[in-house]
Formats: C-alpha cells, structure tokens, sequence
C-alpha cells in the first residue's frame, strides 16, 4: 500500500476527529445567533458566555469539586495504596478487588447507587454530596497508579532507609514518597480531569447543583446554544495546553532517565 | 585459628525463624568476631539471606536470641542497631544524587553540614567515585552503583557491616576486581564484614571464615582451607567444588571399598562394613596409562577450562569428574589413580 | 506500626461508598416499593417493551464496535509506520478529543446535524442535485450511531496501536524471512499477534456505548436506550426497586461480557 495512501487515511480520520470540534469553534465567533449564515466576526457570545451567572457559577462548582476531590482522593488512595502494598495476600486481593468494583461498574450504575445511598440516609444532594461521590470514583485511579510505582520500587529502599538510621515514618517520607511522587502526581492530574469531566455521577448525585458537563446536557435538550459553542472553544484551548505541558513533561523526566 | 582469641561481636543463640509456618532457620548457633570477615555460604533457599537480615534487625527471631556486643538486640529496629547492609541490587535512592544518597545517614544524625560534606567526600574518594556527587544514582553503571551502596553504608561508621549478594549483578572480570576491592576494604578500615554469596569461590577468596548452610541448618563452620580440603559431609564437599560423590562402604579403618574395588585411604572409626559416601575432587583424579591405574576408563567428553581440561570418564560403576592440564580426546581409553590422601569418607546423611 | 494501617481509612471508605451502595441496589431490586422481597422487579424487566429496549442498546453498541474497529484498525496500523518522535504527536492528536467534554462532543454532533447545520445542507444539497427529498438527519438511530463512532473511535485506535509498536520487528521480519509477502505478513503475524488490542479496544468501547443515555437523549429524539430506562426510573418516575433491577441487569450484563472478553485479553492492551 503507498504511503500516500495512509497518509491521507490517518489525515481523514483525524478530520472526523477534529472537524465538529472546530466547527463549533468557528461558530464560536459568528456574529449570528443561528447557523445558517455568516454574520461576520464578534466576541460576543464570549461576552455573554462571561455575564451568564449560571455559568459561572457551574464553572466554579466543577472546578471547586475537582480539586477537593482530586486532593482528597490522592491522599486516600497514596495512603491506601501503601497500605495494600504491605498486606499480606488475603486482605490485599479483598482490597484490590472491591477497588477495582468502581472501574467496572458503569458509571450509570455507580451513579444510581450513590444517589440511593445519600437519599437513603437523608443527605440531601448537593455539592457535598457531588464531591463525595468524586472522591469515590478518583481514588481507585489513585491507588492503580501510585501501585505499580510501589511495586517497582526496590523493596529494598524502605529497608535501606531504616538501616541507615531512619525512623519508619521519616522511612516514609524521604524515600518512599519522593520514590513514588510520578504515580501520585499522575493519580491526582487523572483525578482532577475525571472529576471535571464528570457528567453521568454528577447527574444522579448533584441533586439541584449542577457542574460545567450537567449544564451543557440541560441546554443541549433545550437545543442549539451559541454560548456552548465558546465554552467549547474555551474547554479545547485549555485542553490543548494542558495535555502539552503534561506530555512535554514527561519527555523531560524519560529524557532526564536515558 | 589464628583469631580465635578476639571477642565476639555478634552472637546467634539457638536462632530460628518460620515464615506462615514453614520453618526456614533451624536453631542457629553462630558468633561473630571482631574484625573478622565471614560468609555466609549455600544454594537459595538455604537461610543465608533470612540469617543476614535477622541480624540487621529487618527480621525478629521466632526463636532464639542476637546478642551485640553480648546485649540482646533481638527486638531492636533496624534504624536503632550499629549495622549497616549493603542491599542485593543496591536499593539506591533513585529520587536523590550520588552526593544525597551517601549523606543520608548522616543527615538522619543531623551532623552539622561541613562534617558530612567531608565525610561524604571521603567515601567518595574511598570508593573512588570523586567527581560523581552530582550525578543521578539511576544514571550510573552496575559496579558504579555498587560503589555508591557501600559508601552510603560504609559512611556511618557501622561496627558490622552486611553484604547481601552485593555483587550478584556485576559481571564476571568486574566481580572479581570488586571482591579484591572489598577485601582491602575491610582490612583497611577494620570492620566487622557479613557477607551472604552463594558462589563458593567467591567465599573462598574473600573470607576468614565461611559458615556453609544448607534448608535452614549450619552445615559447617570453618576457615576457607579447611571448608575445601575437610568437608564435614556430602553437601559441603559437593557445594565447594564440584567433587565426585560416590555411594561406598567402609571395609575396616582405612579402607573403604567403591567403584568394584578397595582402596586405601586416611579415615578410621566408622566400624566395619558401614555405608559411607566418598568424596574425590575432580583434581585429585590422576590420569595415566590404560592398565597402570587403579581404574579403567573411557572419556566421554572434554571442554577446555582455560587453565585445566575437564573431563568426563566413565567407568564400570561411575562418571567421574576430572581435572587435568593434559588432554585426552573423547573415546580414549585411560587408568585412574586416586591417593589415599584425596579420599574423604563421610558419615551417610550427617547434617542433612 | 504496621504500614498496612494507612489503607485502614480508605478501607471505611471502601465499605461506605462502594459495598454498601452495592448491597443497596441489591436490595432495592429485590424488594417491593413496601419493603417486602420480591422476584418481580426482575420479571417486569421480561416485559417485551423492555427486552426490546435491551436489544437495541446491544444492537447498536455492536454495531458502533464494529464500525470502531473497522474504521480504527488501519489507523492504528497506519500509525505505527511513522518516526517514533512523529508518533508522539500523532498519538497526541488522537488523545486530545478524548479528554475534551465527552457533553461538548455530543454537542458538536447536534450542531452539525439539526437542520441548519452544515452536514445536513451539504448532504440535502447533494440530494436535491439529483432530485431527491431533503432529508433529517437528527434525532434517529443513525445519528445516535454517528455520536457513538465518533465519541468512542479514540477508546479502540489508542489500546490496538500500544500494542502494535510492541510487536517484536524481528518477528515480522523473520516471516519476510520466511517467504512471507505483506498481505501473508499481516495476516498471519501483525493480526493475530493484536488480538489482545483489539479485545480491548472492544471493552472500551463496547462498554460505554451499552451504558449511555447522553447521546441518545441529545441525538434520538426520545429513542430509548437501556441507559435511558433506567435513567428514566430514578430520576422521573421515581420507582428506586425497578431501577435497581435494572442497574443489576446491566451490571451483569456487564461483568459476563468483561469475563467473555479477559479470556483473549492478557492486559498488553491496557493504554492506562
């Protein structure tokens, strides 16, 4: 097969990729509320994008939950997974298996059930309520990352640290913790993105408190909104950006291993 | 012994130690000199390992006691003991440098920072790793992060200072420059080494005195020489060197029938017709002409070893191991001869 | 202190948030709205409305797999010929609508597809051109389909192409070796080689696509998926006991095909 051929394959799938996203961010700057027609260039739906209180006020709750539960789920789960690794093979499989419960269970399932169990003890829904649930949901991509980093951690270094004097505590934090900071930093970034990302939990247990993704489902249904179509654009910048830093980064630190 | 006199160190009194029920050190009995360097000597699995880390404190005895100095330290955490380990694989701190990784300790003691920049420096150099300080752990060859493991341990000045397989990753022309390098080492500074290998002629090399074990138990205790040339019984003899073991039987005092014949030899006082195993070096196999020996045989095969030719030859009753500088193509017929001198009888099953 | 302590307070966590919310769908599903134990929350289940129902949400989930996989595998079969440092960039171009708002994504399928947008005027412009109806291309099974393709794609091309670039080259190379041309090569090496890719490239796409409602609701113009019934349970009408039963239908559903599908899957494809 000629390499023009893939080429123009692998070019045409990332156009089915990308050609909805920058449509949407085209429109983003038309001056016209409807489609149909170019009315020039404007800023305006980022203008009023900025003066919508119910959405900023939903981009405060996402970004509040996010980072709460993202710093709450990462020491759970650092904790947890040190934990695990030192258990002995029963409690360890117990652990491991009920952790990975919540990553096979569709997220609907996860949902409802968390909804029923706040209902069921007369929590009402809310923003507590929200961010409970995404702790629930982060800390077992915590523990699944910060796991591997402690199992390939010379087993050795905890005992060498104890040999040369250290207390099993200060053990724990001037080499075990510094050993496994990539996986911790990992677990708290895929915490934070899936918290802010969330929309099926933060539906069933956000009750009348609605973040970034709940919003945009509500005015989808009530159709087409040109101020979704900044936010969008707004969302891909910082994706972009973000994704950039996170892989320029780890480059940096496997350059720095060779 | 020439050091017998010097007070112990470390003392293992009826040591033992199970794990889930399996029982991996079987009563213990062991001391430890001053100064002196020892090994811990035997396959995987025999408790070398389990021995080295009860004694630096990461393991408690099921049984038994440690004494230091002669005071109980059975329950004293690691990081409260006199001993440092030179880790398998080396278990550098891969998150510090070179410089960070040998100032551990000290920084642990809170020393002010002048004294442990000179001591650092000082193992730098001892090591001779000057020039490294800054320098990632991970980005350092094998023997180079050796160096860095003894020079974290070494910098705290332990009394006792453990070797867990230290050098079990390096290759072979690099092992045998460290072995001599560790050995100068110990004499040099004067401290205590315990050392766990399962390469018998590293032991050999290295050490004053080698404690040989084997599933859980001391098989014997003894200077170097001695381990070689007086086996207590068919493990030690097999695990030095790899000896022809022989199922034979004790005619009278010194004369031990095997192999479809009598031989002489040194051993006396096992009785009468008792079955013994006999052990012969491969060394001490003489090779001479077809009908001149004591036995008859043919080579089954020949590989060069460099300084000497081994052999195997079969016959009636037995394939032996031989070493010799002359060669004899496969398929030649040969004459044995083994010296009374060269023959060990061992009790069946002592120690085992 | 032992360090396995310090799990000791995710493990109250573990308890609160995941077994007791199990334990109370269970419940829930076999328990009448008074609180007496019933089987019937599982048989209303039985009704042909919902069968149906759950026949649709498998059709179109595979559908959508196949659609993924025939589409996906070249592309990350593809990918694997360019330079590892333009391979970085490339899986990075793939990476990036994954993370952006799965609720933006479907979004941007709304926009396109509603009657003003522009894939409808250029196909109805194609359409007219040859003298045919305008059609609608929002709010039916095929847009739900397309918001799916397009919402999964990433999920099947990332899992099949990490393990594409570990097969060994020298296997490839020791079947040219052997005689073998590039259709042979690939046949009888490259694909066999990454069936665990594509199992999980499956998973991770089948799984979702079984459980949704947000794409459905915004493109199918009230066409029910599984995860719409149950959606529609808990939140309008209200009855947790039939919710349940249908969130431990799908569960299960669920499970047995994670199970079917592990047994090809030894982890190589895992892109976590």
């Amino acid at each position: 097969m000629s390499k023009f051929f893939k080429k123009a394959y692998l070019y045409l799938v990332l156009l089915f990729l990308y050609a909805p996203i920058l449509t949407l961010i085209v429109y983003s700057f038309n001056a016209n509320k409807t489609r149909a027609s170019w009315g020039g260039f404007s800023l305006n739906w980022y203008m009023e994008l900025f003066q919508d209180p119910e959405i900023l006020n939903s981009l405060y709750i996402t970004i509040a939950c996010a980072v709460i539960a993202a710093i709450l789920a990462t020491i759970l789960g650092t904790l947890a997974a040190i934990g695990m690794h030192s258990m002995d093979k029963l409690p360890k499989l117990i652990f491991t298996s009920i952790s990975y419960l919540p990553m096979l269970t569709p997220e609907i399932v996860t949902g409802v059930s968390l909804m029923i169990l706040f209902l069921a003890v007369k929590l009402e829904l809310g923003f507590v309520t929200m961010v409970l649930s995404h702790v629930a949901f982060d800390i077992p991509y915590v523990i699944f990352a910060v796991l591997p980093k402690l199992k390939q951690m010379n087993n050795h270094a905890y005992e060498a640290a104890l040999d040369l004097g250290a207390t099993p505590t200060q053990a724990l934090m001037k080499v075990i913790i510094p050993e496994i900071l990539p996986g911790i930093f990992t677990g708290l970034l895929l915490s934070f993105t899936l918290s802010l990302d969330d929309f099926v939990i933060s539906y069933f247990v956000g009750g009348p408190v609605q973040n970034l993704s709940v919003l945009i489902y509500s005015m989808a249904r009530r159709g087409i909104n040109p101020k979704i179509n900044a936010l969008s654009a707004l969302m891909f910048v910082f994706i972009v950006i973000l994704l950039l830093v996170v892989n320029r980064r780890a480059s940096i630190v496997e350059q720095k291993q060779h | 012994m020439s050091i017998v006199e010097k007070e112990h160190i470390i003392d293992l009194v009826g040591v033992s130690k199970q794990y889930d029920g399996t029982e991996v050190l079987k009563e213990i009995n062991l001391y430890i000199r001053k100064k002196e360097f020892i090994t811990l000597l035997g396959p995987s699995g025999c408790g070398k390992t389990t021995t080295l880390r009860l004694i630096g404190g990461f393991e408690t005895p099921s049984a038994g006691k440690i004494l230091f100095n002669g005071v109980d330290v059975s329950d004293v955490p690691p990081y409260k003991r006199k001993v440092n380990t030179v880790f398998q694989r080396y278990a550098l701190f891969t998150h510090l440098n070179v410089y960070e990784n040998i100032a551990f300790g000290l920084r642990l003691q809170k020393l002010p920072k002048d004294e442990i920049d000179r001591r650092v420096n000082e193992m730098l150099s001892l090591v001779g790793l000057r020039g490294y300080a800054k320098r990632s752990s991970e980005a350092l060859s094998g023997g180079q992060q050796q160096r860095v493991a003894i020079a974290r341990a070494l910098v705290n000045r332990p009394e006792v200072l453990l070797l867990d397989e230290p050098l079990g990753a390096l290759d072979l022309k690099l092992r045998k420059e460290m072995q001599l390098e560790l050995k100068n080492m110990q004499q040099q500074l004067g401290i205590t080494f315990v050392y766990v290998t399962h390469d018998q002629e590293e032991a050999l090399t290295m050490s004053d005195t080698i404690v040989v074990m084997n599933e859980g138990r001391i098989q014997q205790i003894g200077k170097p020489t001695d381990i070689y040339n007086e086996p207590e019984n068919a493990f030690v003899a097999d695990f030095i060197g790899d000896s022809n073991i022989l199922q034979g039987e004790m005619v009278k005092d010194r004369l031990v029938f095997f192999d479809g014949r009598n031989f002489d030899c040194v051993d006396s006082d096992f009785g009468e017709d008792v079955p013994v195993d006999v052990v012969v070096r491969p060394e001490d196999i003489k090779i001479v002409e077809p009908k001149s020996g004591m036995l008859e045989g043919v080579v089954k095969s020949v590989i060069f070893k460099g300084v000497h030719y081994e052999m195997v030859i079969e016959t009636a009753g037995f394939s032996y191991r031989v070493h010799s500088t002359s060669m004899h193509p496969a398929g030649a017929q040969v004459g044995l001869t083994i010296l009374p001198d060269d023959i060990h009888i061992m009790m069946k099953g002592a120690n085992a | 202190m032992n360090r396995k302590w310090y799990a000791a307070p995710y493990g109250v966590w573990m308890v609160i948030f995941t077994v007791v919310p199990f334990l109370l769908i269970i419940y829930y599903s076999l328990t009448a709205g008074d609180g007496g134990f019933t089987l019937s929350n599982f048989q209303r289940f039985f009704d042909p409305v919902y069968i149906k129902v759950l026949g649709r949400s498998l059709g179109i989930a595979a559908l959508c797999t196949v659609f993924c996989l025939l589409i996906g595998y070249p592309a990350a079969l593809f990918m694997t010929d360019k330079k590892v440092d333009r391979r970085g960039m490339l899986i990075l171009l793939f990476v990036i609508p994954m993370w952006m708002n799965f609720l933006l994504r479907t979004y941007a399928w709304l926009t396109l597809l509603e009657s003003n947008g522009i894939v409808t005027k250029a196909v109805n412009a194609v359409i007219t051109f040859f003298g045919g109806e305008e059609i609608r291309l929002l709010y039916n099974y095929n847009a739900v389909l397309m918001g799916m393709i397009y919402n999964f794609l990433p999920f099947m091309i990332l899992p099949i192409h990490s393990v594409l670039t570990k097969i060994d080259r020298r296997v490839i190379e020791a079947a040219q070796d052997l005689g073998a041309n590039p259709f042979t090569v690939f046949i009888k090496v490259i694909l066999p080689l990454s069936v665990p890719g594509i199992v999980s490239g499956c998973v991770m796409v089948f799984m979702p696509a079984v459980t949704t409602f947000v794409i459905s609701t915004l493109l199918g113009g009230g066409m029910k998926l599984f995860g719409d019934l149950i959606q529609q349970q808990m939140i309008t009408t209200g009855d947790w006991n039939f919710g349940s039963a249908l969130s431990m239908v799908m569960l299960i559903l669920i499970l047995i095909s994670m199970f079917f599908m592990n047994k090809f899957d030894n982890g190589e494809g895992n892109i976590m």
